[in-house]
């Protein structure tokens, strides 16, 4: 008798235990699926009010009611363009040097050391850029841009104007530093799944290291290296507070990258509380609903490319 | 002629191979550059005030201690809330769903809303919390939090029980544990460091995160202890203060910064330090 409640009482548990699991893990489709009602639903006004004019205009005029999202799409394409010029070749060069270089005893704290550039929030990139980034740039590189630059044909139109200190340029750089250790850390651990007999052989035909790492290693890793770069590439897309802080919050599309911009982002945190009008906090909405599509593309190609990777180092 | 060639790569390697150290001191240089401007600005800013009296308004002294107050509270309920379905998600991944699709599916999610922009989760509570409730809160500033912990601790958990041996488990089913048992006396306790690691990545994640507040806890110039009532927590309080034009303002924007810093980079080390004592003493 006392056995079979206690038998029974094991069953119940069982079950409780498993379907609670089995819950949970549902909760994170079920807060996807909401993400996606909630927002959809939130920016329904201004959707059936704007049409697909809502992605191509580039009017923001909260006092005519006129909202167009091309300023902020563009501003969120061109800084993450920038971070993307900067974080890609700075992150395989950390990544070279971690895997191929360094002593193995400095492993360890550098590593952590460019991870914790991840653990910093973004405000206080945002702090930092603000009140000291800015200003270096403004004194020192966008001069310099300005001048040197500035006067040639086609990309000198990218480096006209006053040098601001805030703007496209300086949210770029900011976004560079910021995806570093993403791309790093996926392209060390990719880097590291090479069996050591393929680059031992390379040694062994007299290869150099650069040889190793640019024929052998990089084909190789191909695949899970543009997952990291991916990777990166959704969080510069998503980055609010340190952009909010260097872009100057401003709905225009300059030629200059010196200037103020907007990001999609940037526009929601600075504009949001602010708000006046239910199509106003609708077009924010909207803003976000093109946010969430474009990171979700991007984050589940990456997704996509690091799983094809996996696979090929688990055989 | 084969000497030139094997010159010239040579140099290539050298050019190339130093250019990545360059790579790697520039990244440790930002790191350095931030925290010396956070140590510069932040430390005259620390005193007892700063723990001691509320957020003064511009022209008067003050400190931080609503905002820090504010954080706790609302870092302690989104942990409270999201660290158990992280934990029993990861559980379900790691222990019941090998192989199936709706496993697959749910760690893909996962990972995609591991890296998704925080201000989208913002926008989510606030439609479906602060809308219908008609005014911000604390509670929302919570659950936007909250949301933000599962992806962290679900990934970690089910890493880590990934990581436990499958003999470990045979073993306690050999002896007639039923599974629940199993996986609670074995397999987390196997997996506990790392599961704890977990966690405190996740309290790490969160204490730094000022979109997902600006439209749900907004912010709160008192005391307060009402969490159905804005609240005021350290990152918008360091966003409002920093773009202020008062200098006192800014001055207490650098001192929460610092304060926010070195809390995350502690907790960030801490964490490590207890997975790194796991991993050594199971092997």
């Amino acid at each position: 008798m006392v056995q079979a409640t206690h038998k029974r009482q094991s069953a119940f548990i069982e079950d409780a235990f498993r379907i609670a699991c089995y819950g949970a893990a549902l909760a994170v489709l079920l807060i996807l699926g909401g993400v996606m009602v909630a927002l959809i639903e939130g920016a329904w006004p201004a959707f059936a009010k704007f049409g697909p004019d809502f992605i191509t205009d580039e009017v923001w005029n909260p006092v005519t009611e006129k909202f167009g999202a091309r300023a902020p799409i563009y501003g969120t394409l061109m800084t993450s363009i920038i971070a993307m010029l900067i974080g890609v070749p700075v992150s395989f060069g950390i990544a070279i040097f971690l895997t191929e270089l360094c002593p193995g005893w400095l492993k360890r704290p550098i590593g952590t050391a460019i991870e914790l550039l991840a653990g910093i929030p973004s405000i206080i990139y945002g702090i930092w850029g603000l009140f000291v980034f800015a200003p270096i740039l403004q004194q020192t590189v966008q001069p310099f841009l300005i001048d040197t630059l500035g006067p040639l044909p086609i990309i000198g139109a990218l480096f006209a104007g006053p040098p601001f200190g805030i703007g496209v340029l300086t949210a770029g750089l900011i976004l560079g530093i910021m995806v570093l250790p993403f791309i790093t850390s996926i392209t060390r651990d990719v880097f590291d799944t090479v069996p050591p007999m393929l680059k031992e052989s390379a040694y062994g035909l007299g290869a150099t290291t650069w040889e190793v790492v640019f024929k052998v290693v990089l084909p190789y890793t191909r695949v899970g290296v543009m997952g990291g770069v991916m990777l990166g590439l959704g969080r510069a897309l998503g980055e609010t507070m340190a952009v909010t802080f260097v872009i100057g919050n401003a709905h225009r599309i300059s030629a200059s990258i010196l200037a103020p911009g907007t990001t999609i982002s940037a526009s929601i945190a600075n504009e949001f509380t602010e708000a006046v009008g239910d199509i106003y906090t609708s077009s924010l909405v909207a803003l976000g609903v093109l946010l969430f599509v474009i990171t979700f593309g991007v984050l589940a190609f990456a997704k996509l490319l690091l799983m094809r990777m996996q696979k090929k180092a688990g055989r | 002629m084969n000497k030139l060639l094997i010159r010239r790569r040579k140099v290539t390697n050298t050019v190339a191979l130093s250019m990545a150290v360059g790579a790697a001191a520039f990244g440790l240089f930002w790191l350095v550059a931030i925290l010396w401007t956070l140590f510069a600005n932040g430390f005259d800013a620390i005193s007892l005030d700063i723990f001691t009296k509320m957020t003064p308004p511009p022209g008067s002294n003050g400190g931080l201690l609503n905002a820090i107050a504010g954080s706790f509270a609302m870092t302690l309920m989104a942990m409270l809330a999201g660290t158990p379905f992280g934990i029993l998600a990861g559980t379900y991944l790691a222990e019941y769903s090998r192989g199936s699709k709706l496993g697959e599916t749910i760690r893909f999610i996962n990972d995609i809303l591991l890296s998704a922009p925080s201000i989208i989760v913002g926008l989510f509570i606030y439609e479906v919390m602060v809308r219908p409730m008609g005014h911000f809160s604390a509670w929302a500033g919570s659950m936007a939090l909250g949301v933000l912990v599962i992806p962290v601790v679900l990934r970690t958990t089910e890493d880590m029980l990934n990581l436990v041996p499958s003999t470990l488990r045979e073993a306690a089913s050999a002896l007639g544990a039923p599974k629940w048992k199993m996986i609670i006396s074995v397999a987390y306790r196997a997996a506990r460091n790392g599961m704890i690691t977990g966690v405190l990545l996740a309290v790490a994640r969160i204490t730094g995160e000022t979109a997902p507040l600006l439209f749900t806890a907004l912010n709160n110039q008192f005391w307060s202890s009402n969490m159905n009532a804005p609240m005021a927590n350290l990152p918008v309080v360091i966003f409002q203060f920093a773009l202020s034009p008062y200098e006192d303002w800014q001055r207490l924007a650098w001192g929460g910064a610092l304060i926010i810093t070195v809390a995350i980079l502690t907790l960030n080390i801490v964490a490590r330090l207890i997975a790194s004592v796991g991993s050594s003493t199971t092997r």
